[in-house]
């Protein structure tokens, strides 16, 4: 029975994908050796393990691994410091007191106190009920990560005329492997001007096997009372909407979607953590804290990241910054530092604060860009004094930024009440 | 040889089998779908009407009052959602607020409770986020919101358990008259019974129209002044309706059924919160041709996406997880059509069941039911199972008891759908009832895994694995909705695999 009292660990880790291994070796090198993985899935590694492409780790390991090949880099590190894991524990609840409940088959209902708790969930892919596509719903229709799934895992074929809506990394990829297994890909249909994916997913996926990129074009039909039959795609205009008369119809039985990941953040929601309307994760402080005092967050659940190796950078802060709370606890403050704010074509920043008192000598802010941009600068403002200024020939909404902020420079100003990152044109 | 075929797996014909199942008689029902719930059942408001809307002394108006009284304690006997909620006819001009008076003597002629006429004031105080437009409106606590696939599947469920029997993939084709019987092919096989019900939904002309052109003599019919049918041909237009159903995160926008007090400027669309915890809005209401239809418009949602405003401030469309369409049975008169055929002994029309229907059912379930009996002289069977206890849904549990089951059974433990949490436990079951689970569809009709924010993304593969292992098939026959509707085509590289396998056109 639950009667039992709690398990009680220094850091609770929740995930054990790529942030959240990361997030507990982290902890583990910074002394707290009291860490507890949770995970949901059978294995650790999250969803590298179905990302059987290579491209991995160019920025951590300098070589290109598979996901599996970057996740076990991580899991055989966690082995050697011998940090335990649970599998199939799936945390259904996180109180502000952080105690953290779970279930599973082998235990049943449980809970945990945690010193510190790192938010390591991920993210899940926008359905296709998100977009309110009109047309059928048969089967054929599937998110790219699921099929992903299917075809990696399951070795199981979804279909074999496939259109592909949304250029985002999975539906890049999938477009790859859908034809390495035999299936033909007519296109990949995207409704912005521009792909929400990497360049090199674009040039290696797309270009090298021939599969058109229709920018601008969305579906506007889906066909089939069982099985998909066809889908029609549409040219859109500028504000987005459907161009009469521009409609081509593709016979097809898959259409697969690469339409947005959203951060997994029930969990947090229940918890009463802010998040933010723009990334919908939690919005965090210098030491990537939540609004929360001790329950930290990193990876795909604080923002959509593109490429994985930054995932463990940033994980590997939260992780440290969460053993740290565990360890030393940290006097609560009256504010949560100086606001950082995102305007003129960036997005957003993670951190949203930044505590000079407390943060390192050097912080990397993160942030995505609103639209396609060529020659622009990167600004950063404290208050109205422009301390960085650094020329950048493209960026896409697709690709992550960062500027990184020295102590130092907000020290030498008392009083900044506010940093501002934007870009300018010169 | 049965004595009852009832046509239609729909909440009609379920409710029509569970009634009969206390009987001393054999039933069979005859579905074309794979599973119960898979027409007009499935897509539509999921509402407990209260009975103000119909026609003073029309079947829909009786039908509904008698519907709306018996569904909530139905609920507690089958075990599946229903909330009496209560709901709003909410006025937006005053030079209307005379119609919602005039709607409220309809539902007293009706026989609706405890209906009261409300001013604005009290309006927001019961829903802050009602439009700024509103001036009144019609307060009608017995209305509510149910689960219409749990309430069929529990219907369904209720009757096997007592003895009827369900078959699935089997479309009627034909009716004749054999031997003073009734023999009915469907899917190929012939079933002969003494009476046959027509419960087909968008399909219950053709059934009805099978029925009339059949040759039979003109018996004596109607005994004791139950209602009789006309033998003219019937029509019934699909009326399609299409919806918007929002994330659960949207779901505490209202806390009561909101209609709309159609004005000059036309009929608006209802925004509720379902059973599940979600807000659904809709729907459309287009006449077409095409009974298979069911897909969604960029003009009907477009449609929804305007006109809920007109009662409702900032409905949050943009967490919308699903849309979708589902076909009323529409028939001219605008009411049900129920009774035994003019001079056919033993055939039964349960035609034209539109909205509110699904309100109805327990009523209708009952008045058909009746009338098979006084046909066939049937008598009340002893030993009959009245309740029916529904799949365990630990969503809706303490923690406590929650892990009560993980002691029993640790499939409880092994979330499968997360954004519903439901556990794998929940799917086996579902699969092994009677009638149970053969597809996705189905087990997201019983157990709501599936129906998430997710939509299935994660939770898909899992329960394929799942399906594949309870029904011995391979992943190639797991279906989202029954046989044509194959979630993979075979397995990688197998055409790749022999490179003349396209020659020989070898599917997998």
């Amino acid at each position: 029975m639950m009667t039992q009292t709690p398990e009680r660990h220094a850091v609770v880790i929740v995930g054990g994908g790529p942030a959240g291994l990361a997030a507990a070796i982290a902890a583990h090198e910074a002394g707290e050796h009291d860490v507890l993985i949770l995970e949901r899935d059978t294995q650790l590694g999250g969803i590298l393990n179905q990302c059987i492409h290579n491209g991995f780790g160019l920025h951590t390991f300098k070589e290109e691994l598979t996901g599996p090949e970057y996740a076990a880099r991580f899991i055989d590190r966690a082995a050697e410091l011998g940090i335990p894991y649970r599998l199939g524990t799936m945390v259904l609840d996180i109180s502000p007191e952080r105690v953290v409940t779970t279930v599973s088959a082998d235990r049943g209902i449980e809970r945990f106190e945690a010193g510190a708790i790192v938010l390591a969930m991920g993210c899940r892919e926008r359905p296709r009920g998100a977009l309110a596509t009109p047309g059928y719903r048969p089967a054929g229709v599937y998110s790219a990560g699921t099929a992903q799934r299917l075809v990696n895992i399951e070795g199981e074929l979804p279909g074999r005329e496939v259109v592909i809506l949304g250029s985002g990394d999975i539906g890049l990829i999938m477009a790859r492997r859908m034809t390495l297994e035999g299936a033909h890909v007519a296109c990949v249909s995207e409704i912005m001007p521009y792909s929400g994916g990497l360049k090199r997913n674009i040039v290696q996926c797309l270009d090298d096997y021939g599969i058109p990129l229709l920018l601008s074009h969305t579906v506007v039909d889906v066909e089939g009372r069982d099985r998909v039959e066809a889908v029609t795609i549409a040219e859109v205009d500028e504000r987005l909407q459907p161009i009469p008369g521009t409609e081509v119809r593709y016979p097809c039985d898959t259409l697969m979607l690469s339409v947005g990941l959203l951060p997994e953040n029930e969990l947090s929601r229940e918890a009463g953590i802010e998040l933010s309307p723009v990334t919908r994760g939690p919005v965090v402080d210098q030491s990537l804290q939540t609004s929360i005092p001790g329950i930290f967050a990193c990876g795909n659940v604080l923002h959509v990241h593109d490429l994985v190796d930054f995932v463990s950078q940033e994980a590997a802060a939260a992780g440290a910054q969460a053993a740290r709370f565990a360890q030393e606890g940290v006097e609560p403050t009256e504010t949560r530092g100086i606001p950082v704010k995102a305007i003129d074509g960036v997005r957003y920043t993670v951190p949203s604060y930044v505590d000079p008192q407390k943060m390192d000598d050097t912080l990397t802010v993160r942030f995505r860009v609103a639209n396609e941009y060529r020659n622009r600068y990167v600004s950063v403002y404290l208050d109205d004094e422009r301390i960085q200024h650094r020329k950048k020939r493209v960026m896409a909404p697709g690709e992550m930024e960062q500027v990184v902020l020295k102590r130092a420079d907000l020290m030498e100003r008392a009083g900044v009440s506010s940093i501002t990152v934007k870009l300018e044109e010169e | 040889m049965f004595d009852v075929v009832i046509i239609g797996a729909g909440v009609s014909g379920c409710a029509i089998a569970r009634e009969l199942s206390r009987l001393d008689c054999s039933v069979c029902v005859l579905e074309r779908e794979e599973d119960v719930c898979c027409g007009t059942s499935k897509a539509n408001s999921a509402i407990v009407h209260a009975g103000f809307d119909a026609e003073p002394g029309s079947l829909m108006a009786r039908l509904n009052v008698e519907g709306n009284r018996l569904m909530y304690e139905l609920s507690r006997d089958l075990d599946f959602r229903c909330d009496q909620c209560g709901s709003l006819v909410v006025c937006v001009s005053e030079a209307d607020m005379a119609g919602l008076e005039l709607l409220r003597q309809r539902g007293e002629k009706n026989g609706v409770e405890g209906l009261r006429i409300i001013d604005r004031d009290e309006l927001l105080e019961m829903e802050p986020n009602i439009s700024d437009e509103a001036v009144g409106a019609l307060w009608a606590p017995t209305g509510g919101i149910v689960d219409p696939f749990q309430l069929t599947v529990a219907l369904a469920e209720n009757a096997a358990a007592n003895g009827v029997e369900f078959r699935f993939c089997t479309p009627v084709t034909a009716i004749e008259r054999e031997d003073g019987a009734w023999s009915v092919t469907a899917g190929g096989d012939v079933v002969r019974a003494k009476a046959v019900v027509n419960a087909a939904g968008v399909y219950a002309d053709d059934i009805h129209n099978m029925f009339v052109a059949t040759e039979w003599g003109k018996e004596a019919t109607g005994a004791d002044g139950a209602p009789t049918v006309s033998r003219e041909p019937l029509t019934i237009v699909p009326r399609k309706g299409e919806y918007y159903l929002l994330d659960t995160t949207a779901g505490s926008h209202l806390r009561h059924t909101i209609f709309m007090l159609p004005t000059i400027m036309g009929k608006g669309v209802l925004v509720s919160p379902t059973v599940h915890g979600n807000l659904i809005v809709g729907p459309t209401a287009t006449d077409i041709d095409d009974k298979e239809a069911v897909n969604t418009t960029p003009g009907g949602l477009a449609e929804v996406s305007s006109k809920c405003s007109l009662t409702v401030k900032n409905v949050p469309l943009r967490e919308v997880i699903t849309t979708f369409a589902g076909l009323r049975a529409h028939q001219k008169n605008h009411d049900f059509v129920i009774g035994e055929i003019e001079g056919a002994e033993g055939l039964f029309d349960c035609a034209a069941i539109e909205s509110p229907g699904l309100t109805s059912a327990p009523a209708v379930g009952r008045m058909v039911a009746g009338m098979v009996r006084q046909r066939l002289g049937l008598a009340e069977k002893a030993g009959w199972i009245g309740t029916r206890v529904g799949i365990p849904r630990v969503s809706d549990l303490s923690f406590d008891e929650w892990n009560e089951l993980c002691e029993k059974d640790k499939a409880y433990g092994n979330v499968i759908c997360r954004c519903c949490r439901v556990t794998e436990a929940q799917i086996v079951e579902a699969i092994r009832r009677t009638p149970g689970a053969r597809s996705l569809d189905a087990i997201k009709r019983r157990t709501f895994a599936t129906a998430g924010r997710c939509q299935g993304g994660f939770c898909t593969p899992k329960i394929m694995e799942i399906l594949e292992r309870e029904l011995g098939v391979p992943a190639s026959e797991v279906t989202k909705r029954g046989p044509g509707s194959e979630l993979v085509v075979g397995t990688n590289k197998d055409r790749l695999a022999t490179p003349d396998a396209d020659q020989r056109g070898g599917e997998a």
